[in-house]
């Protein structure tokens, strides 16, 4: 009760500073799950029929994506629910009856889909056969599948420009939903540094607090709200003090992205002359202006599962093509890494197949070996789009050899397709690996070896190799870029990976914090890939260090034992050699 | 119009498997195909109908064919449900 007198009187919430910025703007309440399906009624029938027609389409095609993928994990008892569920889309006496019922009753049609579907499920329900309850419950899964997709489609519709979204937490398909809406910030009630909201919001400049408890329900529609994704604070209906503070930050931080973008067609070079290439890190492909804007040395991560996050469904060889080609063109002449889709199992199997730690399931490379026309459409598509020669290809979660052995295989095998079809391609298209297991990083002298470059994924190895999740906030605290373990390992990649002149980048969070640049540098790293807005920062902090002291801090943090010996120092070494670059940036 | 009162033998009953192929054999022909339990009367050419009836082992349904090729509808799909769906 104090809590919530106090929040009144001050109207700030804190939470998690996830993307930096600044938006002063009204609220969105984003409340797809809780929403109630509306009895009121509609106006045009012929387009409330098309809409159904499209969701039940749309669910169609998720489902049979998933469960082409997935069919051999199943179990013939779930395979059969799931076609099943698919035969329900077709059902010609249900789906009739709902279209009769549209047509007579002028109800939306989420509203009869759920009201008619339950009829059978109430059926289930009431009956005395365990199975049945079981039952019920997947064609529960399938009403609420149309239902959700039904819904898409309004949302998008009803979204208004400049809003700042305030929701409970946000899948990858929404913040795609949201970026093509001119969205000012976002504010959510779960999720950490590294959720997914939170990288595609920095790579979007757009500003974003998580992990404020009960935001969703304080902030009400229409609230004005400022949102500082600097200290993670959200204000809610400013009063005129507060208005004029924010007012003179923001003018304040225009004048110092006016200062950073005086260094843009400047190279990322150490006072002594070290080149480092700042690359970038693509999510959706609205990003690439920024990306050309910020004269990104190439692109080193492309995360292509985002085209599946964006239509719940994998684009074929086709599409891909024609989207890594763009890519390509508008990089060139510098390079572009893609990535094979990263998914995971909890993304494509049914709800009762959840696996329990979908982090140490099947996903990444695991999944592909799995589904090998998934994975050779892919290839065949960055083969392709490979002809200027400016294309790289790389995958995730690389455990061991054979996943190599067996992959590199694989894109042989594609490339002799192509051959044979005529199709122009790289004939030495790079080969890289993520460096996101520990068991990689153990044996990365060996896989070094196998492969044209590697790329460090330091969100995942440092969850994998400190036994925490990140995105589990009780234990948040211990997940640490700057453990010795962290630290030494990195050392041990990037040494190794020289040694067998096999180039090294690093893709993962890590590259893209401030304090940790140094240190990188340090340890030997000749590139790095962020997000976009992040490159600016990051330059200006590279031209302010020397590659010879950054080696000498590099060597005392691998021998120190302890976070906070590592910590102090890097501190330390920001106060003495980094201040005046930038006093005023931080 | 044929009316046939059949009885489940298989172990695990109508479960979805057998459902979701009656309801494609139903869809091969042109006539009407019903199954009657327990006071439902459910349309054997709709998946979410057929699913909704809980049918054990022992118990019984009235399957009714009504229309012009109502003979070898039954035919098939009766002799689906004497087979035990193929199942044990």
């Amino acid at each position: 009760m104090s809590h919530k007198l106090k929040i009144e009187s001050e109207n700030v919430l804190k939470g998690i500073a996830a993307a930096p910025g600044i938006s002063i703007s009204q609220a969105f309440i984003y409340t797809k799950e809780k929403e109630e399906v509306s009895s009121e009624l509609i106006t045009n029938v012929e387009e409330a029929l098309d809409n159904l027609k499209t969701a039940l389409e749309q669910s169609k095609k998720e489902l049979r994506k998933i469960f082409s993928l997935a069919v051999d994990k199943l179990g013939e008892k779930r395979a059969a629910i799931f076609e099943a569920q698919i035969m329900i889309l077709d059902d010609p006496i249900l789906i009739s009856s709902i279209q009769n019922r549209i047509i007579k009753e002028k109800h939306a049609p989420e509203y009869i889909v759920n009201d008619e579907i339950s009829k059978y499920t109430d059926l289930m329900s009431a009956s005395h056969e365990p199975y049945m309850k079981e039952r019920s419950h997947d064609i529960e899964d399938i009403k609420n599948r149309i239902i959700r997709n039904l819904k898409k489609k309004k949302w998008k519709s009803r979204i208004t420009s400049d809003v700042i979204v305030v929701t409970s937490t946000i899948s990858p398909s929404d913040t795609v939903l949201f970026s093509r809406v001119n969205v000012k910030g976002y504010v959510t009630d779960f999720g950490g540094l590294t959720s997914h909201a939170a990288i595609v919001a920095r790579s979007l400049n757009i500003p974003a607090v998580v992990g404020l408890h009960g935001a969703s329900t304080h902030i009400k529609a229409d609230d004005h709200l400022i949102v500082d994704g600097f200290k993670g604070e959200v204000i809610i209906n400013p009063d005129e003090k507060q208005l004029q503070e924010y007012q003179k930050k923001i003018q304040r931080l225009s004048k110092q992205d006016f200062e950073l973008e005086k260094l843009r067609e400047l190279p990322a070079t150490t006072l002594d002359k070290k080149e480092i290439h700042i690359l970038a890190n693509l999510d959706l492909i609205d990003e690439m202006d920024f990306i050309v804007h910020n004269r990104a040395k190439g692109i080193g991560l492309v995360r292509t599962e985002q085209l599946f996050e964006e239509n719940e469904a994998f684009p074929d060889e086709e599409q891909q093509y024609q989207i890594y080609k763009t890519i390509a063109e508008r990089i060139y002449p510098e390079s572009v890494i893609i990535r094979t889709f990263d998914i995971g199992g909890d993304k494509v199997l049914p709800v009762d197949l959840k696996e329990p730690n979908p982090f140490l399931g099947w996903r990444g490379i695991r999944l592909l070996l799995d589904n090998p026309k998934l994975f050779k459409d892919q290839v065949r598509a960055i083969l392709r789009a490979s002809a200027n020669k400016n294309v790289k290809v790389m995958l995730p979660m690389i455990a061991s050899m054979f996943e190599i052995l067996k992959s590199k295989e694989m894109i042989n095998e594609c490339k002799e397709e192509l051959r044979k079809e005529g199709k122009i391609f790289d004939r030495h298209l790079n080969i890289g690996i993520m460096i996101e297991i520990p068991s990689a990083a153990v044996l990365i002298k060996d896989f070094a070896e196998e492969v044209d470059f590697v790329s460090i994924g330091t969100n995942d190895l440092i969850q994998y190799l400190l036994a925490v999740d990140r995105g589990n906030e009780i234990v948040s605290n211990i997940y640490q870029e700057f453990h010795p373990a962290v630290v030494r390992t990195l050392h041990h990649i990037i040494s190794e990976g020289k040694k067998a002149k096999t180039m090294v980048n690093m893709c993962g969070e890590m590259a893209a914090d401030p304090f940790a640049v140094p240190l990188l540098i340090g340890l030997g790293l000749d590139s790095i890939s962020v997000s976009a807005s992040a490159i600016p920062l990051i330059k200006k902090i590279i031209r302010g260090l020397n590659y010879k002291e950054t080696q000498e801090l590099a060597r005392e943090c691998v021998e120190f034992k302890t976070e906070k010996e590592i910590k102090n120092r890097i501190h330390k070494f920001f106060n003495e050699k980094l201040r005046d670059q930038i006093k005023n940036l931080y | 119009m044929i009316e046939h009162k059949i009885k489940i033998i298989n172990n695990a009953g109508l479960h979805t498997r057998p459902a979701a192929t009656i309801v494609k054999l139903a869809s091969k022909y042109k006539c009407e195909f019903f199954l009657d339990k327990d006071g439902l009367h459910i349309n054997g050419k709709s998946i979410i109908g057929v699913m909704t009836l809980a049918a054990e082992k022992g118990s019984e349904i009235l399957l009714i064919f009504d229309g012009e090729d109502e003979e070898e509808a039954a035919k098939e799909i009766v002799d689906y449900f004497n087979r035990g769906f193929d199942e044990p």
